[in-house]
């Protein structure tokens, strides 16, 4: 049954990745310049650009291009980096690590954090300490992440010393030191906007029927509100979760930048800097599929949650 | 039937963040226009006897690694990212409502399209598009703009398309095209406005957005490009100098922040005003 929705999802998903891979083969397109010179870079022998059009089928009309691209993507080969000369593929994994862990340190703070907030506000509701909650998360979706973490580094790095400055540094627990100013910056953006829906769906909740119904039969207060208010609130937020998780692609490019973090987000910087289009447009994809197994990922553990979803 | 008109009901009932919203935008829009008068230096003017002074009397906010006026060009800045705001809200949103009116309104192949196409866009993350657009284009504010017109119009087409295929189903509609009016007629008169109002309250939300993600832009040095004084570009010069300078990085933020806290209680007060009126 699980299996049977699992694969149902896969289906639908394949339109989609279709469809993402003709993007990035459009914006291949749109590269300004011969992109047999860029591959081949500028001395290479008539030989050697043979064999590069033959490898990626520049030589032959552009359905057929478009074939073999996604031949080519199928197989896990995004193309060569033009200036490491490796492939793709091999400086995205290179890349992979640091980016991972800030993400899921980004998300082991926000979601304690969204919680308690949205929990205080609304068993606040209309009080001042909810209007503050509020006002702080309509104010938060404008809050410049790269600046935050500026100020940040500033306070905790410069003035007190308390976190490195920059940097990614060797084993484990030194990486994740690294990055605890990071994760702290990104979680900034994105708790208010969490707390703030996970805020409206408790109200929504607290309101319902089989919420009056509990309390009426005397179940304790704490009680309905574990089991029934917090569970039910939980789901709509789940797919906005989802959500987020693009969103903090988007984060981590900034924030890598600020505390120069060697993930994939400083890599798709210096590689648009450096005109390395293959590096771009394969990253591209890469965040593209990723965020989809993310969505994918979220339908899956919201039916777990809800057979209501399963029909 | 006038869909935005406010009653003057709700205008009385409006909320104080509101109204701090409007203050706090409508005071940056004035800076944005009054800027060379309010300016005390020229903005792009380098002072090599002056690089790197702290805040003083003389120099409000201090000055950069060239001796520019951080303030002077502070304020200058709110004329280039309300720019960038406003160019870059304008043309996805009357993309994104062309599209959603067309998606709404025409069952079939052109409502198919339209929506892949918005499928396939929102699969990727939307700063990585953007800046994989600005990359082959090549860095730059109008590089912004392009980006912008092909991936941010999502929204609104989403938006105007649920609230077309909602007024397709009523009366007047129908009475319209009973009485022989063609669709452009129809579309324009009359499916149009009683569709707008979503899409225009979440283009305030937008507004802050995309200053935000134009800021973040400037930082990463793919938007606006030095010398311009964008405030992401000045945040991005006083990193350098963040041991030593602070008030480098640190006042463009504050501006790029107040903005946008401004704009986003104006945006959500807008939302429940005409929550109200429904």
């Amino acid at each position: 049954m699980i299996i049977q929705l699992i694969v149902d999802r896969l289906k639908q998903l394949i339109p989609a990745l279709l469809g993402v891979a003709l993007v990035t083969f459009l914006l291949v397109h749109l590269i300004p310049g011969d992109p047999v010179a860029l591959l081949a870079g500028d001395r290479a022998s008539p030989e050697t650009i043979a064999a590069v059009k033959t490898r990626y089928g520049l030589d032959q009309p552009i359905v057929v291009q478009l074939f073999y691209y996604l031949k080519n993507i199928a197989m896990g080969d995004l193309g060569q980096s033009l200036r490491f000369r490796i492939p793709v593929t091999e400086l995205i994994l290179q890349h992979l690590w640091p980016t991972a862990l800030l993400m899921i340190m980004t998300i082991l703070i926000t979601i304690p954090c969204a919680i308690i907030l949205a929990a205080l506000a609304a068993s606040h509701q209309d009080r001042p300490l909810d209007h503050a909650i509020r006002a702080f998360s309509v104010a938060g979706i404008a809050i410049p992440v790269f600046w935050i973490g500026i100020v940040l580094a500033r306070i905790f790095s410069v003035q007190l010393g308390w976190f490195p400055v920059a940097g990614f540094g060797e084993g484990l627990w030194d990486n994740v030191y690294h990055l605890v100013l990071p994760s702290i910056t990104l979680a900034i953006g994105i708790v208010p906007v969490l707390a703030r829906n996970l805020r409206a769906s408790l109200l929504e909740m607290m309101e319902a029927d089989f919420v009056t119904a509990a309390r009426s039969k005397g179940v304790p207060e704490s009680y309905i509100f574990k089991r029934h208010v917090f569970m039910n609130a939980l789901i709509p937020n789940l797919q906005l979760f989802g959500v987020i998780v693009a969103f903090l692609f988007g984060g981590t490019i900034v924030v890598e930048k600020v505390f120069a973090i060697p993930g994939i987000g400083q890599l798709l910087i210096s590689s648009i800097l450096g005109r390395d289009y293959y590096v771009v447009l394969g990253l591209t994809f890469f965040f593209a599929v990723f965020t989809m197994l993310v969505m994918l990922i979220v339908d899956l553990v919201s039916m777990l949650i809800d057979p209501r979803l399963r029909s | 039937m006038n869909a935005l008109a406010i009653p003057m009901r709700a205008v009385r009932q409006l909320p104080g963040l509101f109204i701090v919203g409007f203050v706090i935008t409508f005071a940056w829009i004035a800076v944005a226009i009054l800027a060379p008068v309010l300016a005390p230096y020229d903005p792009d003017a380098i002072a090599f006897d002056a690089l790197l002074t702290a805040p003083s009397p003389d120099h409000l906010m201090g000055t950069d690694q060239l001796g520019r006026d951080i303030f002077s060009r502070v304020l200058y800045g709110a004329r280039v990212d309300l720019f960038m705001g406003v160019v870059g809200l304008i043309v996805p949103l009357v993309i994104g409502v062309f599209l959603g009116l067309l998606s709404g309104y025409f069952v079939g192949w052109t409502d198919t399209i339209i929506m892949r196409a918005l499928d396939i866009t929102i699969a990727f993350p939307f700063l990585v598009l953007v800046l994989a657009i600005v990359a082959v284009l090549g860095p730059g504010l109008s590089s912004y703009f392009v980006a912008l017109a092909l991936v941010a119009w999502v929204p609104y087409a989403r938006l105007v398309r649920g609230q077309v295929k909602l007024i397709k189903q009523t009366d007047f509609i129908a009475a319209t095209t009973s009485l022989g009016f063609g669709s452009t007629y129809t579309l324009i008169r009359h499916v149009l406005p009683n569709c707008i109002v979503p899409a225009l309250v979440f283009a305030v939300t937008d507004f802050v957005l995309i200053i935000l993600y134009g800021s973040s832009l400037g930082f990463l040095g793919m938007g606006a490009q030095p010398p311009t004084a964008e405030w992401g570009v000045m945040i991005a010069d006083g990193q350098t100098y963040l041991s030593t300078a602070w008030w480098i990085s640190f006042f463009p933020g504050l501006a790029l922040l107040t903005l946008g806290v401004g704009a986003a209680l104006l945006g959500d007060g807008t939302a429940k005003l005409m929550r109200v009126e429904r």
